[in-house]
């Protein structure tokens, strides 16, 4: 009875010593070498795999950057310039700076402004909407709010505003790595600068439609009257196909177009003071 | 003989055609039409009016912009009133021609009797130009323009067979039928001028046999025309028959391969509507400026089913009102069949060359099942005519980026019948998804044959440039 166990146990335990020799020698003699700095790389990236780089995941943007001359066509948006500078360090490059993006929502059609004119019951997928119908409301330009965005964010950034209808991004968890950019079949989600202090502009709309097309759909839409674009000191109001958009490298962020667009649909955030709308329309007057 | 029908797949919905007895009936012109310049499938239309001018019915005012599109006239006699974007059934932006209707005055050059002509001309070509110029699509459903289905590409086999189609295989549409029973002689007469163009194949028209009627009106209508090499096929009643894959493999037991044209087995379908625009465009040179139109539904009193004659640019609410108005039950407006049918979005817009029917469906009928779990009963692969596995297309759409995988289990095959979403039991959106994965697998070999295109033109060009300096 003693022996039988004795026997399993060497028997089990040289079998596993000769299957150990077995693997190390197998493990030696196909070894693949990758160069460590890869590994270390990694080390320092988040880890998200979320692909903003332009790459299939963090290892594979590692990867690449060791046959890169330089790091001018890299760029980790989540990690941002801290993680890129320890990335230079560890290549021994230059460290390249960008200025840190966010997406913003370029619908304003609350559920108030712009109201329902059909009941969708089809598949819960902005993608399948969009493939079958303009959306339930007569805009045929705005969020059609089943949430692919919000599906398409790996960092929960992004929720819907059970009230309006339309996703909220969240600027601390934002990374700007663009997944419901390319989520979104209407292409209303943007990303842009942040901003100095995360003040910034934009216009909340899409809609191409004519002013009163545009204004019936949605009190909320940008309806083509040129004022803003009229009132911009810094040319930084691009207006083309009844549509204003704001070429933000030219915004001094002095928010005279929020306050006289007459549809809201300019939107300014995170400015400390709210805004003074007949202060700045005093202005433009006296400037007249 | 047992009744032919396709071989794989399909499915049996409740055979109900509450309209069925109504006899088509003529729609008075509305007060102004909506004209759209996108009503077949490829490039829109280009209007060649402008604001302000005087048309007369039946005047072209849009010409065909490109290779695959068609011509567009005038419904009615009036003057235009403007040229803009208007939103379609889906509510999408497309340019209207807006017409004010002032009269039902006919450009010259159209016979608008009612007088049977049954001599065939014998110029091909000429009768294939009429087609062209009097804007004739197919009717059946997808609206592809028929002069360039008539008319196959130089090299690609001899058509054998001309399939008429009237198996109309939906519930509730029964234009076709109604057309079969009133004007059978047309139709044949179309399909005969067809038969002549296509270079005498057989001809079989096919009906399914929930339609005795139409066969029999339709037999005895060839008896008197006596034209040969034509024949009325009875179909054993099954969806989606009216497909044109389906149809060529239940009559013709030939499989068209996948991404091929019916011609590669030598077959042309044609809608029986689609022959008798033919009729019209060839025999009376009479543009297609109008088709028949079901309006129907299961919520609607006996005396409210019609079947109407309507002008091209109708508005469908001007036609709903006219038929009474849409009932306070409709929980859901289709246009175009109930399995393959769209929900019209926006019923204020305007009819196309492609309008079938307004079909009024209360909640109960179109409400979806909750979404459940899927538990590979296989009843979806089971009713795939194409013979795909539509729950692992939806399993790859749903995995996200699988656009290969999704492309060896063929997506690009699938014709959109939603036999599949028909018949799964747990409710899953199976065809909405399918849709989509086809949309993405289709746009990225068209990419990749594109860029295998231009790089065998550049190849070339390498090469003659090569050879140039050879020498």
């Amino acid at each position: 009875m003693t022996s039988a166990v004795i026997w399993t146990i060497v028997i089990l335990a040289g079998l596993g010593l000769v299957l150990a020799l077995l693997l190390y020698l197998f493990a030696q003699k196909f070894k693949v070498s990758e160069d460590s700095r890869i590994e270390e790389i990694e080390g320092v990236l988040p880890g998200a795999n979320c692909g903003g780089c332009g790459y299939a995941g963090c290892h594979d943007f590692a990867a690449s950057l060791l046959e890169a001359p330089d790091l001018s066509a890299h760029y980790c948006p989540v990690g941002g310039d801290a993680v890129m500078e320890q990335v230079a360090a560890i290549l021994g490059y230059e460290p390249v700076k960008k200025v840190p993006k966010i997406a913003v929502i370029r619908c304003n059609g609350t559920c108030e402004a712009r109201p329902k004119i059909n009941i969708y019951d089809g598949a819960q997928s902005c993608v399948v909407k969009a493939g079958l119908y303009a959306g339930d409301t007569a805009c045929s330009y705005g969020c059609l709010g089943c949430g692919d965005c919000v599906e398409a964010c790996l960092f929960g950034a992004l929720s819907m505003d059970p009230i309006t209808g339309l996703p909220l991004v969240d600027e601390e968890k934002c990374t700007a790595c663009g997944a419901c950019v390319k989520a979104c079949p209407k292409g209303l989600i943007e990303l842009r600068d942040k901003g100095p202090r995360g003040m910034r502009m934009f216009v909340a709309c899409r809609n191409t439609d004519k002013g009163p097309v545009a204004k019936k759909a949605c009190s909320n839409a940008c309806i083509a009257c040129a004022i803003c674009f009229k009132t911009c000191q810094h040319d930084a109001i691009i207006f083309e196909n009844n549509l204003a958009t704001i070429d933000y490298s030219k915004c001094k962020l002095c928010r005279e177009c929020e306050a006289v667009c007459p549809t809201g649909a300019i939107h300014g955030i995170n400015f400390p003071k709210p805004l003074d709308k007949a202060g700045i329309k005093e202005r433009i007057a006296k400037r007249k | 003989m047992s009744k032919l029908t396709f071989s794989i797949g399909g499915v049996h919905p409740r055979d109900c055609k509450p309209a069925k007895d109504k006899a088509i009936e003529q729609l008075p012109l509305p007060e102004t039409m909506y004209v759209s310049m996108a009503q077949h499938l490829g490039a829109p239309a280009k209007p060649i009016v402008a604001v302000g001018d005087k048309v007369k019915t039946g005047q072209l005012i849009a010409e065909s912009a490109g290779f695959i599109s068609a011509m567009v006239h005038s419904p009615a006699s009036g003057t235009v009133k403007a040229i803009s974007p208007m939103p379609d059934i889906a509510g999408r932006m497309v340019p209207h021609i807006i017409i004010d209707v002032e009269g039902d005055e006919w450009v010259e050059g159209v016979d608008t009797g009612e007088d049977i002509v049954s001599e065939i001309p014998e110029d091909s070509l000429m009768m294939l130009e009429r087609i062209k110029a009097c804007g004739v699509v197919g009717l059946g459903g997808a609206t592809f323009p028929t002069h360039i289905k008539l008319n196959p590409a130089p090299g690609s086999p001899k058509a054998e067979a001309l399939l008429i189609n009237g198996s109309e295989c939906e519930p509730f549409l029964t234009s076709d039928y109604r057309l079969m029973i009133e004007r059978p002689k047309r139709i044949i007469i179309g399909a005969a001028i067809m038969q002549q163009i296509l270079g005498g194949p057989k001809c079989s028209i096919c009906i399914e046999d929930n339609k005795p009627e139409a066969v029999t009106s339709m037999r005895n209508a060839l008896a008197q025309l006596g034209y040969p090499d034509m024949e009325v096929v009875q179909l054993k009643k099954k969806y989606p028959q009216g497909s044109e894959k389906q149809l060529i493999q239940a009559v013709m037991r030939r499989e068209v391969g996948s991404g091929a044209l019916p011609i590669s087995v030598g077959a042309v379908v044609q809608n029986v509507t689609t022959a008798y625009a033919v009729y019209e465009a060839v025999q009376k040179n009479k543009p297609l400026i109008s088709n028949i139109i079901t309006v129907t539904g299961d919520c609607l009193p006996v005396e409210a089913h019609h079947n109407y004659e309507f002008r091209i640019g109708m508005p469908l609410s001007y036609i709903a009102e006219y038929a009474g108005g849409v009932p306070k039950a409709a929980a859901k407006i289709v246009s175009g069949g109930p399995m393959m049918g769209k929900a019209i979005a926006n019923l204020d817009a305007a009819s196309v060359k492609g309008s079938s029917s307004l079909l009024y469906f209360k909640y109960e009928t179109t409400k979806r099942l909750v979404e459940q779990a899927c538990i590979r009963c296989g009843h979806c692969s089971d009713a795939c005519p194409m013979g795909l596995e539509p729950f692992l297309l939806n399993r790859l759409y749903k995995a996200g980026d699988r656009l290969d995988e999704l492309e060896k289990h063929a997506v690009q095959d699938c014709i959109e019948c939603g036999c599949c979403l028909y018949s799964c039991p747990a409710g899953i959106p199976l065809l909405d998804n399918i849709r989509i994965a086809k949309q993405q697998v289709m746009s990225a070999m068209r990419a990749r044959a594109a860029a295998a295109k231009a790089s065998a033109e550049a190849k070339a060009a390498s090469e003659t440039k090569a050879e140039a300096k050879k020498q």
